[in-house]
């Protein structure tokens, strides 16, 4: 991933900064420029509620290169507190004991290792709440 | 708009093909389609293919093919949406005659995927890059949680996802075309290598290399060269949110809904209405959920339909897949849309040999891309 294109995602990715519209209130996250629900223009920026319940998960055992070191690892969909849901991986679970419904909160995790040199790339990763 | 019919089809073997190029593979299946189609020329070309450049390299595919297919300096044009690639080249064909500015298109859509890319990094480009497949994400795992979904929210079952799998290869088996012939039972299926949880090797198609074209053409054209009229009564494209995440179910596909409604009121057709449907089960679960979708089962009862034998070649009540599916014939990702009207070009000329549904003058192509961001749906008819 290119440095800019990881610069510029940081607030989301670190702080997990969202867009709520002005308008109808409906929060975006990432931030977009166009309100998927009532097409409004005008957001503020919000942080997103760190907690939630896992919605659907699934273990991947055959990943693409980047991640051919981590297999087997969880990934699953969240819908936190506020309604907004993200894909996130699980992790410091027993996968055996995960259950959709389950409450989990969003911590700050190295996600993955970029490019031949390795960078390191931060984010958001969902623990048992 | 006028009328259009589908007047020729060719399609390459499904499979490893490492002793042919992509531009080698294309050019074979659009010859074919020129050969069956009998015409002298073609007025202008559409290429689908979702990422020669992340595959092999090539972009420009458009120019690239009408190069080597030796018939510039027709337009030729490249189109693009991820595992729909195909079908919305045929729509893009299918609009150029309707409108009246061609007589006769070319539709071709084409994929190398085993050259040696990072197939499972190429694939998830069809998601969205930056909140879901950063975070590892692949194809066989967003699919594999609207399975999970499914199986909780209305008691779906791996046996009835196995079924799928089953019947598919059963049907592949008749296939010349197909990337494997060979029928597989509920215990292979069941006991298949694990790929993301609960989806298993033999839930997924397969990475292939393969080229398909058809031939679309005025209803002039086609009385002319004396060809049965397959017409093309229905085109219609729907597109959803990139990411699952952000959709409002994840077990039921707007776009597949919303391109379903478009087309039945286009053909001013019903569900019950279609002899056979083509649907993209690139997993077992695509297509319990698409068969939902298309209003063929009940929202729920895909996969009890598919265990009860309701979608297999011999059931009168929807056959689905004849030709072997994604899973059994191969999903040359940009292919799989065109080699979907030609199993239907085939079935309603009725020369689709053992796999043939008798009787069948109505059928229906369901392609889509990515985890059903896009979705493009045709019906074709005899008459």
């Amino acid at each position: 991933m290119i440095t800019a294109r990881y610069h510029r995602e940081i607030p989301q990715r670190y702080r997990l900064e969202a867009g709520r519209c002005s308008k109808c209130g409906h929060t975006s996250f990432p931030p977009r420029l166009i309100c998927p629900e009532c097409k409004g223009r005008d957001f503020t920026t919000v942080r997103l509620h760190d907690e939630g319940t896992l919605v659907t998960f699934t273990v991947v055992r055959v990943s693409s290169e980047t991640f051919s070191q981590e297999t087997p690892f969880v990934v699953g969909i969240v819908e936190l507190n506020d309604g907004v849901k993200v894909t996130t991986q699980i992790t410091d679970v027993d996968v055996d004991e995960l259950k959709t419904g389950q409450r989990v909160k969003l911590v700050f995790r190295k996600i993955r290792d970029e490019g031949k040199a390795g960078i390191h790339c931060y984010g958001y990763k969902a623990v048992t709440a | 708009m006028r009328d259009v019919v589908v007047i020729g089809a060719g399609i390459t073997k499904f499979g490893e093909l490492w002793e042919k190029s992509i531009k080698d593979i294309f050019v074979e299946a659009s010859l074919k389609a020129i050969e069956d189609a009998g015409v002298d020329h073609i007025d202008s070309m559409y290429v689908g293919a979702m990422s020669p450049g992340l595959f092999v390299g090539q972009e420009h595919l458009g120019a690239v093919m009408a190069d080597y297919l030796g018939v510039n300096p027709i337009p030729a044009t490249r189109v693009e949406s991820a595992c729909a690639s195909g079908g919305v080249a045929f729509r893009q064909a299918f609009l150029e005659v309707a409108s009246g500015a061609s007589e006769i298109v070319l539709a071709g859509g084409v994929e190398k995927m085993t050259d040696g890319a990072d197939v499972t990094e190429v694939l998830a480009a069809a998601a969205d890059q930056e909140y879901e497949v950063y975070s590892g994400i692949t194809f066989p795992g967003l699919y594999a949680m609207i399975a999970r979904s499914h199986m909780e929210q209305f008691g779906t079952t791996r046996e009835q996802l196995a079924a799928v799998a089953v019947k598919n290869h059963r049907n592949g088996a008749k296939n010349p075309h197909a990337q494997f012939r060979k029928e597989v039972t509920m215990e292979q299926v069941m006991n298949s290598t694990m790929v993301a949880d609960p989806l298993r090797l033999l839930d997924c198609s397969p990475v292939s290399d393969g080229a398909a074209a058809v031939i679309v053409a005025s209803v002039d054209v086609a009385r002319k060269l004396h060809k049965n009229l397959i017409r093309v009564i229905a085109s219609s494209q729907a597109s959803d949110s990139i990411a699952l995440h952000d959709r409002e179910s994840l077990t039921t596909l707007n776009a597949v809904v919303k391109a379903a409604e478009k087309a039945y009121t286009m053909a001013d057709k019903k569900p019950k209405d279609m002899n056979l449907v083509e649907v993209h089960d690139c997993f077992t679960i695509a297509e319990v959920v698409v068969t939902e979708d298309l209003g063929f089962f009940e929202k729920g009862t895909g996969g009890e339909a598919a265990a009860n034998g309701w979608t297999s070649i011999e059931c009168k009540m929807i056959p689905v897949n004849t030709s072997g599916g994604l899973k059994s014939k191969g999903h040359p990702v940009g292919a799989t849309g065109v080699a979907q009207i030609i199993e239907l070009y085939e079935q309603l000329n009725g020369t689709a040999g053992t796999r043939q549904v008798g009787g069948a003058h109505v059928a229906m192509a369901q392609n889509m891309g990515g985890s059903g961001a896009s979705c493009v749906v045709h019906i074709l008819e005899v008459k």
